[in-house]
């Protein structure tokens, strides 16, 4: 972001002579003031989350990177985030791997095949999907989708329960990673598409002519003019997707079983993550404890913010596709 | 519109006048001194001011309902309770930024020592205020009257006792026939002190079944957590052959049915009464470190009576015994001695607490009044 401020003493363009206009400067300094400001409450959290871990990473008689469990306020301390980041990062991928096709299935239905009048309603229920609470979407998992899981949770234990994913050992369907999963699939299903038909409808209109003009059909029109345009679009919209579900917070807490194991079984109860577990443990949690809480934030604090640099970086690279010039 | 207006302002006039014939009238109530007057609650007379205080959710409900009642005798009072948890409000409380705390267990070890800083260098005491029982409640079809013991209960959230047929469990319910199902065992998956307290049962009276260190995280395996007692009470419910363990309130509120304990004196329902028959067995331990006056509680986890219910719960008010800000000692006091009068207590048990047994009752009223 701070690579599209203006450096502060290039000439502005002014209309009279050479002389800066006050107006022009006042606005700079204001805009460099919001840039900056920004950083600075970046910085500032950050240099919190690492001053408050301080007391969990001196007590910690555990591997903070290898251990399962989490028992900060025993005595003495033993806690680590190993089952936490297992949980963290499996939810999520399972979450991009159904959310992602149907997303872009959605955005290309909308930008490119839907009656006008259906794709801005299509739209229109879209973006109200992105805007309902997380709670009510962890409030429905819980109470309605949970019990209507079981038929195909028991369908993939028995038929594909030789991949360990999905075999049940304990005959016990809910409460676990993969209905949280779903759930985390529905929530991040809206940001996806509509960053994705954003984009796909800046694709140049001469490209979509040139190929159709060429033969191509319309399949054959979005798989060589549409998608490689817009693949730089999906993938920074797939890795904001995929920062909402890494933070994902109370769907998850109220969904999951919170155990603190390393379990491949996803449709076994349990699994946790980071979000979730800050949840479900700050209100009890001694000064170690929260101490640890806040060295796991910490962790997911660097892990989003990676995500999303690596989403930045992709669309910063390609862009010369980007609809801004186009 | 000259009318209209004119008539607006007579309104206003009239309005101002009831409020200050209200005022008034109270305040010549209170200057009377007599104890049928709007200025006293429960034996407490009434103090203006405004109150923060934070801490334990399982008091939530108790505090809403007695904050209510007292601002509605006492005019120009606020109290503030914001169920944040117990070690945040006892953390709000050492920082001096609450007037009391509320808290699952009582203050102690270092937290005493610094706290002492914003009590005028003296410990706060630990004042116990809301009584609860922790009810074991199942849902199984057909079964209306089971009954646990220490020993079968830790087995079963020990994940060792996995069918309702298990033997161990017919030979408690001799006259109940129990189905031939897996057990879905529900826990908290958050951090909690009615997990604390049952654990503390399990460990006191079945410490070969329940070889855990209590606290108030879950930490055997397997079984499956829900958040707060209300998801525990909601998955019980939607479970069959479930059980789980939830405050008495939300057996009442959601239609629960909840196992008889069994200790070793005969099998006892959970209830007010039952509860507080299990409550008087409790004693007190002052701790040394707190200030003069504390009532640190031990709860006898392993009663053997056939009227006292032993899974129980006993939460703290933590305030200063000396060193109260001049500005809210008069409404902390006032406040406190309300909620320990039998009116306050009384209020209790049709919210589904226990009320405190009557001898600890005066006791806490004496180190209410004891406070400066």
């Amino acid at each position: 972001m701070s690579t599209d401020l203006k450096p502060p003493d290039a000439p502005a363009p002014s209309v009279r002579g050479s002389s800066v206009r006050l107006g022009d400067r006042i606005f700079t300094n204001l805009t460099r003031g919001a840039g900056v400001f920004v950083l600075v409450i970046m910085a500032s959290i950050g240099a919190f989350l690492v001053w408050k871990a301080i007391p969990a990473f001196q007590n910690n008689t555990g591997n903070f990177f290898t251990t399962q469990e989490w028992f900060p306020d025993a005595d003495p301390p033993v806690f680590g985030i190993a089952a936490l980041a297992f949980g963290t990062a499996i939810s999520s991928v399972i979450a991009m791997i159904i959310a992602v096709p149907v997303a872009i299935g959605t955005a290309l239905f909308i930008a490119f095949f839907a009656s006008r009048r259906a794709s801005t309603s299509l739209g229109f229920v879209i973006d109200v999907l992105a805007a309902v609470p997380s709670i009510i979407y962890g409030l429905w998992g819980l109470q309605v989708l949970m019990n209507h899981m079981e038929g195909i949770t028991k369908w993939l234990n028995d038929y594909l329960g030789f991949i360990p994913l999905f075999n049940n050992e304990i005959g016990i369907y809910t409460k676990s990673i993969f209905i949280a999963s779903v759930v985390l699939a529905i929530m991040i299903l809206p940001t996806i598409s509509a960053l994705s038909r954003e984009v796909f409808i800046q694709v140049p209109r001469d490209h979509r002519e040139a190929s159709l003009a060429l033969g191509a059909t319309r399949w054959e029109m979005i798989r060589m003019a549409v998608l490689p345009f817009g693949r730089p679009g999906i993938i920074s919209a797939t890795m904001l997707g995929l920062g909402r579900a890494l933070g994902e917070t109370i769907a998850v807490a109220l969904i999951l079983s919170a155990a603190f194991e390393i379990n491949w079984h996803i449709t076994e109860p349990g699994g946790n993550t980071f979000a979730a577990n800050i949840a479900l443990k700050w209100n009890e949690a001694g000064p170690i404890g929260l101490s640890a809480l806040i060295a796991s934030g910490l962790i997911l604090f660097i892990i989003t913010l990676v995500v999303n640099m690596i989403a930045r970086a992709i669309i910063a690279k390609h862009k010369e596709f980007s609809g801004a010039n186009s | 519109m000259k009318l209209a207006r004119s008539s607006k302002f007579a309104a206003l006039a009239a309005t101002g006048a009831l409020a200050l014939v209200g005022c008034s009238s109270g305040d010549s109530a209170s200057d009377s001194g007599s104890p049928e007057a709007a200025g006293m609650i429960g034996g407490a007379e009434c103090a203006t001011g405004t109150i923060k205080a934070s801490g334990s959710s399982a008091q939530k409900n108790a505090m809403t309902e007695w904050i209510n009642a007292y601002q509605t005798a006492c005019e120009g009072a606020t109290i503030e309770y914001s169920p944040s948890g117990s070690s945040a409000g006892r953390a709000d409380f050492i920082n001096n930024q609450v007037a009391f705390a509320g808290s699952d267990s009582a203050m102690e070890g270092d937290e005493l020592q610094q706290a002492a800083a914003r009590c005028d260098a003296t410990p706060p005491i630990n004042i116990p205020m809301v009584g609860g029982a922790i009810a074991l409640t199942y849902n199984l079809e057909g079964v209306d009257n089971l009954v646990l013991t220490p020993d079968v209960t830790a087995k079963i959230f020990n994940n060792e006792i996995t069918n309702w047929n298990d033997p161990a469990l017919a030979e408690v319910n001799p006259e109940v026939s129990l189905p031939d199902a897996p057990i879905a065992q529900f826990h908290r998956s958050d951090g909690s002190g009615t997990t604390d307290n049952f654990t503390q049962w399990m460990a006191a009276t079945a410490p070969d079944a329940w070889p855990y260190e209590p606290g108030s995280d879950w930490t055997a395996k397997g079984g499956q957590g829900s958040k707060g007692s209300d998801g525990v009470a909601a998955s019980v419910k939607s479970t069959p052959n479930s059980i789980g363990y939830v405050e008495l309130s939300f057996v009442e509120t959601q239609g629960l049915k909840a196992a008889s304990v069994d200790n070793g004196g005969g099998p006892v329902a959970p209830n007010a009464d039952t509860a507080t028959a299990g409550l008087a067995s409790a004693k007190v331990t002052p701790n040394p470190d707190a200030g003069e006056g504390d009532l640190t509680m031990e709860i006898d986890y392993a009663v053997q009576d056939s009227a006292a219910y032993p899974v129980l719960l006993l939460t703290y008010e933590i305030v200063c015994q000396s060193g109260n800000a001049a500005d809210t000692l008069p409404l902390t006091q006032s406040f406190l001695t309300y909620t320990a009068s039998t009116e306050g207590q009384s209020m209790l048990s049709g919210i589904g607490y226990v009320p405190l047994p009557g001898e600890l009752e005066t006791q806490v009223a004496d180190a209410v009044n004891s406070l400066s």
